[in-house]
Parts: C-alpha cells; structure tokens; sequence
C-alpha cells in the first residue's frame, strides 16, 4: 500500500450488559420451555405477550397470572428486508412482520419464513419452534402460513 | 424462576470516514513514518494540519515537515485505560507541540507512571513497525530521556 490515504476507519461501538427484569426473564425462561405466555391488565384487560411490568396506557401493574395464548396469529403489519447489512442472518429478501397472537392484545415483531409477494396484512401464520430452544425469541424460528383464509380488518383494527 | 437474565448488547457503526486533502497527507506521511504540518500565510505551522487557517479562514495547501519530538504542554494521567484507547497500560493523554509547529497535538504519552510526566518535558514519537495510515500509525510518545 503505497498511493495516498484517502480513507479510514472510524468506528463507533458500544457495549451494554443489559437486564431482562424480573418480569421479561420469567418470560424467557418459559420461551426456553417451548412456552408462551401473556400478562393482563387489571384496569384494561388487554393483555401483552411478550408481558411487561405495567401497562404502558393505564400505567398499572399487570397481573401475575401467566395466561396461555395460542401459537397462531394474525400478521398485522410487515416490512420486506431486501437491503444487506453487517451481522444479518437472514438470506434476502426476507419478510419481518407485526404478529398478533390469538389471545394477545398487542404485536410483537418476528419473521416470517413465505415468499414475500405472498405476505399481507391479516395473513395468518404459525409458530415454528428451533430445534435449540433457549431464552431468546430466536427460538421460535419463524412463523409460517397456517392456510387459513385471512383475519379481517376489523378482527385486528384495534391491535395496530 | 425468579433470576434475573442478563445479555450483552452491542451497538456498533462501521464508519469509513473521508480524510479530504488535507489530512489525508498528514495520515499519508504517518503512514510512511513522517509527521508533517499545515503552514498558513501568516508563517504558522499547524499540526495536524487543518484545511482552513483558523485565524483568517484561508485555504491551507502548503505541507512542512515537522519534528518527531517535541514538549508536551499539559497532560492528564489515564490510570485505568478504556477499551480502544491508544495503549492498554496506564498512560497520559497529552498536548504535544513538535519541534516546527505553532500548535500542540493530543497523544498519548507512554510514561509508565505519573511521576514521570511534567509540563515541559521533551517526548519523541514511537511509530508502529506496521502502519496503515490513522493517526495510532504513531504509536505513542515516549519521555526523551528514557527512550
Ligand atoms: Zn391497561
């Protein structure tokens, strides 16, 4: 390397050690189990998989019971990744989406292993477990189309 | 279950940065074990040298070498180095004016320990066997005396 210096390396890194809290750790630890689980709001009822320490509208802490939702959905929402970037798993293009599990009042964003042109709002999908489960919602693998015809608007208007 | 979980989350940004003109021949002539300064209309030499003279604003396009030793001017001691810094044992962050500059550049001075620091000392770079063109190309500064 000879010619002038034209560029060079400037990186910005930081390193967090972050806590899940006792509330998100229960969680995991169930997802570990090939589990999953919603909390409820006492004052609103809605109920939040993965659970939270307090309602985030009410301001409330929810109720401990761990309640049972289903493994299928409803895709409310989705985005289809088609731009590489360092550290990606995934082959493009991939489809990562809003999912709204059945008995769960809120999404949470995961994959979702179908051709993207076939990937639409209120599409109803499946839980697919890893074979190596662990605390990480990485062990769901992806979800996948169940064949279902589609939720309509108004089953997940309110769960935007 | 009641632990507590805990995981390392990094956030990191790549970034490639453009040298532009002017540092990049500053970083050019570290690379080949040289340290050079911006001379300005007034006669001033700057190190590093910056692409405007930051007295009138005018353009700075005339590179001078410097010396590779030189006074340090203020320090502080780093007694327990982060990650990323230019040394892994304890040394000073100082302001090093070189031999034929007007202006102090921060380094690390590679000391050992603080009581051999002093405003005024004289410090002579230590450049890396191998350099590849960013300002740790110069590796550190040692006390004169000692090195
Ligand atoms: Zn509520």
């Amino acid at each position: 390397m000879s010619g002038p210096v034209t560029r060079f390396k400037s990186p910005v890194r930081f390193v967090f050690d972050v806590p899940a809290g006792p509330t998100v750790s229960r969680f995991l630890a169930a997802v570990a189990e090939g589990r999953l689980f919603g909390q409820r709001c006492p004052t609103c009822a809605k109920v939040y998989v993965p659970p939270k320490v307090a309602c985030p509208r009410c301001g409330d802490p929810l109720s401990p019971e761990q309640l049972p939702v289903k493994e299928t959905g409803t895709v409310t929402s989705f985005c289809v990744v088609n731009v590489p970037y360092e550290g990606q798993t995934m082959k493009l293009p991939y489809v990562y989406a809003s999912i709204l599990l059945d008995g769960a009042d809120i999404p949470f964003p995961h994959l979702v292993d179908a051709e993207p042109a076939d990937v639409r709002m209120g599409l109803r999908v499946r839980a697919t477990w890893s074979d190596a489960l662990g605390p990480t919602l990485e062990s769901i693998r992806a979800f996948v189309p169940t064949g279902e015809p589609d939720a309509p608007f108004d089953a997940y208007k309110e769960h935007l | 279950m009641s632990d507590v979980m805990r995981a390392p989350y990094v956030l990191e940004y790549g970034y490639r940065r453009s040298t532009g003109p002017v540092i990049g021949q500053f970083l050019t002539a570290l690379r080949d074990g040289r340290l050079v300064g911006g001379k300005t209309a007034r006669g001033r030499v700057i190190v590093p040298p910056t692409e405007y003279d930051p007295e009138t604003g005018d353009a700075v396009d005339e590179l001078v070498p410097v010396g590779d030793a030189g006074v340090v001017t203020t320090w502080t001691w780093v007694a327990e180095p982060a990650p990323g810094q230019p040394l892994a044992r304890p040394f000073a962050w100082a302001l090093v004016k070189l031999d034929g500059a007007d202006t102090a550049m921060l380094h690390a001075v590679d000391a050992g320990e603080p009581s051999r620091m002093k405003t005024g000392m004289r410090v002579r770079a230590r450049f890396r066997a191998e350099r590849s063109g960013t300002i740790l190309d110069l590796e550190a500064f040692l006390p004169e005396q000692a090195s």
